[in-house]
């Protein structure tokens, strides 16, 4: 057999070539159009005509003017709490599902937890806007039972309106993530603390915890990095003082008409989220391996 | 055991919080009120005889639906061939593809959304219904590859080199062996990605172009307080026709597990 004859029974030339529609597929799809995003985000628009001399202008209006500064800080700041609150809400879901549920009831378990990220998304966002509105369910109620006399401002279009929609909207996901990584925590460790004299605290904090990180982690970037991506929410429940950065990307692109400005925002938020997540993960790395596993 | 009980009050008010918005759907879907808002007023079918008659919307639910078929089947395609790449071949290079191919799960969809918008107005194309069907197929590829990925691994090799033996060829044996062995975790890839595509806004709405499709006529309607609660009506259609559809997902999902020989716990995602 030649050696091209050979190369191409190889394990290598077989997979490259099933791969291959797809992953052209995502170059085209993903890559190359978030190349030309890059080049954009250099070039600026007179009107409607693209001027393609590269330029800093567009990042130095969206790093230096107030009102992108504040749009970003507070979309990141929102972001944190999002994060934060999902996985706080979704780990003793997850504990409680991987070590208390028999297991052959576990699928079904699993099942009920997604199918609520399953309905409608615009709904979903929309019905805890009448949740939480000024006369919606829980001010409604409170006030119809004369708990409150005028509605719980906290609540209802406001950034906490924000965080509470989307740690709903993002809860399944992080349940599952948690719920794959604590399955692979090893039954008989938990056993050999007990023998040896550790109460259920210390079990948890020893053993079940650090085992469970990295199923906390990839939690923590899955629900992070998309978070900053939503506009409808903030435009939904989150009034005045909720709008985020994407809300503002999306005006450049459409109404402001302004592609540039747009692909600078949206890169920087990129940036940002990436790093923050990186120097998460390095973190938590550090911790963990510092830990003397 | 006291901490179990803690735990478990905690679960109870944990799905309340889950299914507020499911549950809270129906009950205004069928309240005789043109306010979605408590106290509830009576029963009514009413809100369900309003979309039968809304032409506008019965135009953009069969967009929806062409995009989400085609899409469904687009994506399951590419899944399928990137699934059985990374299951069967160690090749050269198979963690940086796969992981790239991956991407569209954790990339916010505005940013899918904007650059796909950028590409087409450069290219001087038209936004149209298909330019909304390549960004779905995309965002639909991961999850498409997640579902048959298990269901390749878990495919006994020697089904396949048993086949040879008895002398059929490459083609022969994947349309006669291996395909009918995933097939469950095929449709359950197709059911998926198609609800996936049913409800997707985020990318619809920048890519859209004259024609909309279901979430963005909604979107569109949500300014309307009188439309509200015939959008309720809707909500609960679809909230009732994906619940169907995860169901015969699962169910397929888990058939393609037991057929191989896989454990049948897990679930989607």
């Amino acid at each position: 057999m030649s050696g091209f004859a050979k190369w191409r029974q190889s394990d290598t030339a077989q997979g490259l070539t099933l791969v291959s529609p797809t992953f052209i597929y995502a170059i085209l799809l993903l890559a190359a159009p978030i190349a030309l995003v890059v080049a954009l985000s250099f070039w600026t628009q007179d009107y409607l005509t693209l001027i393609r001399t590269p330029t800093l202008e567009n990042y130095r209006e969206a790093w230096g003017e107030l009102i992108y500064q504040t749009l970003m800080l507070r979309s990141l700041k929102l972001s944190i709490f999002v994060t934060f609150f999902t996985i706080m809400l979704a780990f003793p879901v997850a504990y409680y599902v991987s070590f208390y549920v028999n297991p052959k009831r576990k699928p079904f378990w699993i099942f009920m937890i997604t199918i609520p990220f399953w309905t409608s998304y615009l709904m979903r966002i929309f019905l805890w806007k009448v949740i939480l509105g000024y006369n919606g369910v829980i001010n409604g109620s409170l006030m119809g039972l004369g708990i409150i006399e005028s509605p719980i401002r906290e609540i209802a279009y406001s950034q906490n309106a924000v965080i509470i929609t989307l740690a709903h909207a993002w809860v399944p996901f992080a349940i599952l993530t948690i719920f794959v990584a604590l399955e692979k925590i090893d039954r008989s460790l938990l056993e050999a603390a007990k023998d040896l004299g550790d109460g259920p605290f210390r079990r948890f904090i020893r053993i079940t915890l650090p085992l469970a990180m990295p199923g906390v982690i990839a939690a923590t970037v899955i629900v992070f990095i998309p978070t900053i991506g939503d506009y409808v929410t903030p435009r939904l429940v989150g009034g005045p003082n909720g709008l985020m950065i994407s809300n503002m990307i999306e005006l450049q692109f459409k109404k402001a008409n302004n592609a540039p400005l747009g692909a600078a925002l949206a890169l920087s938020a990129m940036f940002l989220v990436t790093l923050i997540s990186l120097v998460f993960v390095w973190l938590n790395r550090k911790y963990l391996t510092g830990q003397g596993r | 055991m006291k901490s179990s009980l803690w735990l478990k009050t905690y679960i109870v008010i944990f799905m309340v919080f889950l299914y507020a918005p499911a549950i809270l759907l129906p009950v205004f879907a069928f309240n005789n009120s043109s306010i979605v808002s408590f106290p509830l007023k009576g029963f009514t079918t009413d809100w369900f005889i309003v979309l039968a008659e809304t032409e506008a919307l019965h135009t953009s639910a069969k967009n929806s639906l062409m995009i989400a078929v085609v899409s469904a089947v687009l994506a399951t395609f590419f899944g399928t061939l990137a699934a059985r790449a990374s299951a069967r071949y160690n090749f050269k290079g198979r963690k940086p593809i796969m992981g790239f191919i991956m991407v569209p799960m954790v990339l916010p969809e505005i940013i899918i959304g904007v650059s796909l918008l950028v590409v087409i107005l450069q290219l001087g194309l038209d936004l149209s219904l298909w330019t909304i069907v390549l960004g779905h197929t995309l965002i639909c590829i991961p999850f498409c590859v997640a579902i048959l990925n298990s269901a390749f691994l878990a495919l006994d090799n020697s089904l396949e080199e048993a086949s040879f033996d008895l002398g059929q060829t490459k083609l022969n044996t994947f349309w006669l062996v291996t395909l009918p062995l995933v097939m469950p975790g095929i449709v359950s890839s197709l059911l998926i990605s198609f609800t996936i595509s049913l409800d997707e806004f985020i990318i619809a709405f920048f890519l859209a172009g004259t024609e909309p499709t279901l979430p963005v006529y909604i979107w569109g309607q949500l300014r309307f307080p009188q439309k509200l609660p015939s959008l309720m009506a809707l909500g609960t259609i679809l909230l009732v026709l994906s619940i169907v559809l995860l169901i015969i997902a699962d169910y397929f999902r888990r058939r393609s597990a037991q057929k191989t020989g896989a454990n049948t716990s897990g679930g989607f995602i």
